[in-house]
């Protein structure tokens, strides 16, 4: 046989040496799938979403620069339009109303935006889905949001009644539109994202002025850059210029409300796609090492065979290295399909909460590229070290019958041991002893399967556990009340009088930018009593904070965020009133899982802020059954923007989890298992190949199949046992790592131990040990023993 | 002294198969019955890819005989010691041990039958690697009912001194010695030897043959040996020779060689 006729009869053993290991080799495949679904489907994700928004944002126009002010006369637009790097400069009258609808009980806060009484406004356009543009002779039609018609079933031609600057007005809708500046939209104050909370609505400017009082003037400034502009100086500008009109502090896009909650998704799942594909592919080429390093021990007969005939260690490594990268490939296509799948499903998740006009996933040809080529060089690589033995191998192996494994360094670590034990236990015993490494590699394949697994299980027990602190330790109140702009303390007494109200606790936020050093975080200030009983600020023990006389109290992530601990001072610049630039030391650090509040005590803030006693907002506790009451009174009060039920809240919380970025969790979950499974099932066909002559000459000498298995599951068990302890540890490790990753400034999701979960993580490896095992052992009974004994090992 | 009886080319009555110690009126042998087989037939595959490994062989094995099967590969010699060892089962007819007919047993009981009353020589030995001379004998000790001590095992096969070796710390001879060993130690009925001395050169051939021919003295266990080398014969007291799935023709030996005087 000529070493030039190679290919056929190796193709041929590569065909049957494929379908002889197919259980394992699809085991692989679908490891490998997997770590490539999630690169392509991420990719795609990121892609999708980054170029979707940039062309939204283009195409619309959408500002740079916000910078609201109190009232601005008209013509200082021209003097930001010729600020360095500003490329277009548009002014807009922007309001907060109120929309009561028929049949709601409550009140929902409203944010109206001013469009140019002629054409397209400069900045910040819309998008329409219906009806028609506004009439600019009509004063009382507005365009509305169309997610915000769509939750409340409301038409174009529809009346609505709301209350603007105090008065209420009966308006009629025009058109629906969209938005780029309202991709993400949640009620004032809040973070979950809710349709039908939050009403955006577009009047004509003359209109929308007349009922703020600002006929000539703006009171929201809204820039666009140059290429070449430095953000910071133009804000810088910008303040100056609207200083003397009671500037309340220029933002960029990136502190945009939507904008902000866009950029983290896509943020995190860039580094997703970063993290995660590599630890599918780093298993499956651990894998792959020890399905060829068994397979080239095994047939060193052959290779020694094959040498013997001419072919070259190049000829017959290639062979084997085809052999890993043929299932590395099927597995890089099956996951190039699945992560097209999953992007396409998951994508229309995201237009339920991000309201693209349009939102397609696109398919990213690097991804394949990228996705294949690692696949097949995680594997290469793992074959490579195989490889390396067989170039060694010497072809007059082919002449010499198999050698017994050598056990005698076995001996003197276990002659105590074994003195007790049976001769199946030193089987067990001896066998595990002699490849330390070896069985080090499947105790630690499998500890890192049911640590994926209890990580994942403790961060669903950390989104529990978010739920259950917010809403049941942190905020005790039945609902809020969101006044329009700063209120007397009387207004806190008239809510008390209702009847209905059992509680009610007076609030303040205000709006600040906090810096430290070079960090900077926009955020606002919550002003509440010392002892709060509804809205509680509590430590990482739980135990409920007083709120000192001054200082600041801090939610743990945004002291992360700002590098700061208790005893630092922070710059703290407010951004609405007198905007005083305030230095206020942090006194302590509150556990929060929702958004990254910012306490002080109210009466500190009043002092602070040059108004004591002012609020503007308010928590209330309801009598069980005096809700609607209740109710109906906040939506007879004028002064009352918005309420909010915590209900509510909680249940947009629970869908979004549930549903939204946080059902990846399951997905992941779901695939931990699937590793667990592969890596144990792995072991065990190892096991069970490489000890087939053994098992079989047990079972001529009389054995039964069950003592018989007992050899070839007793490793497995002491494996698995093993394996346990370590995998608790690598969980517990690794949940840390993941609810880092899971985190977002949205909500925490924190990680702890929690002692049923890793009872649960051992649970499910010790059911993929059993389900493996039987799997395995079945093959006992059915096989031939003679053909075991002349078979290869 | 010993004497098989082979039936190849004619049909026997039928021998009444719940006698386990055989009839001395059925059978003019002064010693029982080991085995005895009726039309015992085996065919791997169906159709026209069918193999034939064994076509109705009709045999009687008297209990303390020493057999040696001739025959080119693929013969049936392997097939044959293999269906009465247990280790497989005929396609159809007859196989008696002691009167009890191993076909009708199920998989337990023929588990059980390997254990109490058979013994098994490989040519590759297939010791457990991770188990030293002595554990691999006592491999066997601990499930028989009534074993010598591996120790005097050993010493039957002269490796009493070499006891806590792993297999790969003993020579090929070494290794097939502690396998025959491991074989003996439970007092089998009877030692089934396929190609023992295959992987052997001829001094430890002879070796082996020497224990396996004790064995048979000293113990007054039946042994079959399935071998290619023909010269092995002169050690036996009776020679089957196989050739496509049937025994051609039976030798008796009255003298039978001393394993020392075989050369090959």
């Amino acid at each position: 046989m000529s070493p030039r006729r190679a290919p056929n009869p190796l193709m041929a053993k590569l065909g049957r040496d494929l379908w002889r290991i197919k259980g394992q080799a699809a085991a692989i495949a679908v490891v490998i799938a997997i770590g490539v679904m999630m690169q392509v489907m991420m990719a795609g994700l990121v892609a999708s979403l980054s170029e979707t928004r940039d062309a939204y944002y283009q195409r619309y126009r959408l500002a740079q620069v916000f910078a609201p002010v109190a009232r601005a006369p008209e013509a200082l637009r021209s003097e930001l339009a010729r600020i360095e790097g500003v490329a277009q400069a548009e002014t807009r009258v922007i309001g907060a109303g109120r929309v009561e609808l028929a049949g709601q009980p409550l009140p929902i806060a409203a944010r109206l935006i001013s469009l140019p009484d002629l054409g397209a406004p400069r900045l910040n356009a819309i998008y329409p889905i219906a009806g028609r543009a506004l009439d600019p002779n009509a004063a009382d039609e507005v365009l509305l949001l169309d997610s915000f018609a769509a939750a409340h079933g409301l038409q174009v031609g529809h009346a609505l009644s709301v209350t603007l600057n105090g008065h209420r007005r009966d308006l009629r809708i025009a058109g629906l539109v969209k938005s780029p500046e309202f991709l993400y939209i949640s009620a004032p104050g809040e973070l979950i994202p809710d349709d039908a909370r939050f009403a955006v609505l577009w009047m004509s400017r003359s209109a929308l002025a007349a009922n703020f009082d600002l006929k000539g003037a703006f009171n929201e400034a809204l820039l666009s850059l140059t290429r070449e502009a430095k953000l910071p100086a133009v804000i810088a500008a910008a303040d100056r210029l609207l200083e003397p009109y009671g500037a309340q502090g220029s933002y960029g896009l990136e502190d945009q409300f939507s904008n902000r909650f866009v950029s983290e998704e896509i943020k995190g799942l860039e580094v997703s796609a970063l993290v995660v594909p590599p630890i599918f592919l780093i298993i499956a080429a651990f894998l792959l090492y020890i399905v060829i390093s068994r397979m080239v021990q095994a047939e060193r007969q052959e290779i020694g065979l094959m040498k013997a005939f001419g072919y070259s260690n190049l000829e017959v490594g290639w062979h084997y290295v085809q052999l890993v990268l043929l299932i590395a490939l099927a597995g890089a296509l099956l996951g190039c399909g699945l992560g097209v799948w999953a992007g396409q499903s998951l994508i229309g998740l995201y237009t339920q909460y991000y309201k693209f006009p349009f939102l397609v996933f696109q398919l990213q040809p690097s991804a394949f590229v990228v996705g294949i080529a690692a696949a097949l060089g995680s594997a290469a690589a793992g074959s490579l070290f195989v490889l390396r033995r067989l170039v060694r191998l010497v072809p007059a192996e082919a002449m010499r019958p198999p050698a017994p494994a050598d056990f005698s360094g076995t001996g003197r670590w276990t002659k105590g041991l074994v003195q007790a034990m049976d001769q199946l236990s030193r089987m067990v015993l001896r066998r595990v002893l002699r490849q330390p490494w070896r069985m080090a590699g499947a105790v630690l394949g499998i500890a890192a399967g049911m640590g994926l697994t209890l990580a994942m299980l403790t961060i669903y027990a950390g989104f529990e556990r978010a739920l259950d602190l917010s809403f049941s330790v942190l905020d005790r109140s039945d609902a809020s009340v969101a006044f329009l702009g700063p209120q007397s303390p009387a207004s806190l007494t008239a809510l008390a009088r209702l009847p209905g109200v059992w509680q009610v606790e007076p609030q303040r936020h205000v709006p600040v930018v906090l810096r430290k050093g070079r960090r900077s975080h926009k955020s606002s200030l919550t002003g509440l009593v010392p002892q709060a009983r509804l809205l509680r600020v509590v430590d990482d023990k739980g135990r409920q904070q007083a709120l000192p006389g001054a200082g600041l109290v801090i939610a743990k992530p945004l002291a992360k965020i700002l590098d700061v601990a208790p005893g630092d001072s922070l710059r703290v610049e407010v951004r609405e009133g007198a905007r005083p630039v305030l230095t206020i030391p942090v006194v302590g650090l509150a556990e929060s899982l929702l958004g990254a509040p910012v306490y002080i005590n109210l009466e500190a803030l009043g002092r602070l802020m040059g108004q004591p006693g002012q609020i503007n907002a308010a928590a209330l506790e309801i009598a069980p059954g005096q809700e609607s009451q209740v109710y109906q009174s906040l939506k007879d009060m004028p002064r009352v923007a918005g309420v909010s039920l915590q209900s509510d809240t909680r249940k947009a919380f629970e869908t979004l989890m549930n549903q939204g970025a946080g059902a990846m969790r399951f997905v992941m979950g779901f695939m931990a298992f699937i590793i667990t499974f592969g890596i144990v099932y792995n072991a065990a066909r190892v096991a069970q190949a490489e000890r087939a002559r053994d098992l079989a000459s047990l079972q001529i000498l009389g054995y039964t199949h069950g003592e018989v298995a007992y050899v070839l599951l007793g490793e497995l068990a002491v494996i698995t046992l093993l394996a346990i302890p370590l995998g608790s540890l690598i969980g517990h490790l690794l949940s840390f790592a993941i609810a880092e990753g899971f985190s977002t400034e949205l909500y925490q999701v924190p990680a702890r131990f929690i002692p049923e979960t890793h009872g649960t993580a051992a649970l499910t490896v010790l059911a993929a040990s059993a389900v493996s095992g039987w799997l395995v052992q079945r093959g006992l009974a059915k096989r031939d023993l003679t053909a075991a004994l002349k078979s290869r090992e | 002294m010993q004497v098989s009886r082979l039936l190849p080319f004619l049909r026997s009555k039928p021998t009444d198969g719940s006698d386990p110690d055989g009839s001395p009126t059925a059978h003019p042998s002064a010693r029982p019955l080991a085995y005895r087989t009726q039309g015992l037939t085996k065919t791997y595959g169906e159709g026209r890819s069918a193999v034939h490994a064994l076509r109705s062989v009709d045999l009687e094995v008297t209990q303390g005989e020493l057999l040696v099967l001739l025959g080119p590969s693929g013969s049936g010699k392997s097939t044959l010691l293999n269906i009465l060892g247990g280790l497989d089962r005929g396609t159809s007819g007859h196989v008696w041990f002691q009167g009890q007919d191993l076909s009708l047993l199920d998989d337990r009981r023929l588990t059980l039958y390997r254990r109490q009353h058979v013994g098994f020589v490989f040519q590759f030995y297939n010791l457990m690697p991770s188990l030293t001379a002595r554990e691999n004998v006592e491999l066997v000790t601990e499930i028989a009912r009534d074993p010598l001590p591996a120790d005097e095992a050993l010493s039957l096969v002269g490796l009493g001194a070499r006891l806590d070796h792993f297999p790969s710390q003993l020579s090929g001879g070494e290794q097939q010695r502690v396998a025959i060993a491991r074989a003996v130690a439970k007092r089998p009925t009877v030692l089934f030897c396929d190609e023992p001395t295959g992987a052997l050169d001829s001094t430890t051939g002879r070796a082996v043959l020497r224990v396996l021919a004790d064995v048979n003295r000293k113990l007054g266990t039946t042994v079959m040996i399935v071998t290619h080398a023909a010269a092995t014969a002169a050690m036996a007291n009776s020679v089957l020779h196989f050739a496509d799935g049937q025994i051609r023709a039976v030798e008796h030996n009255a003298t039978p060689a001393a394993p020392e005087e075989i050369h090959w």
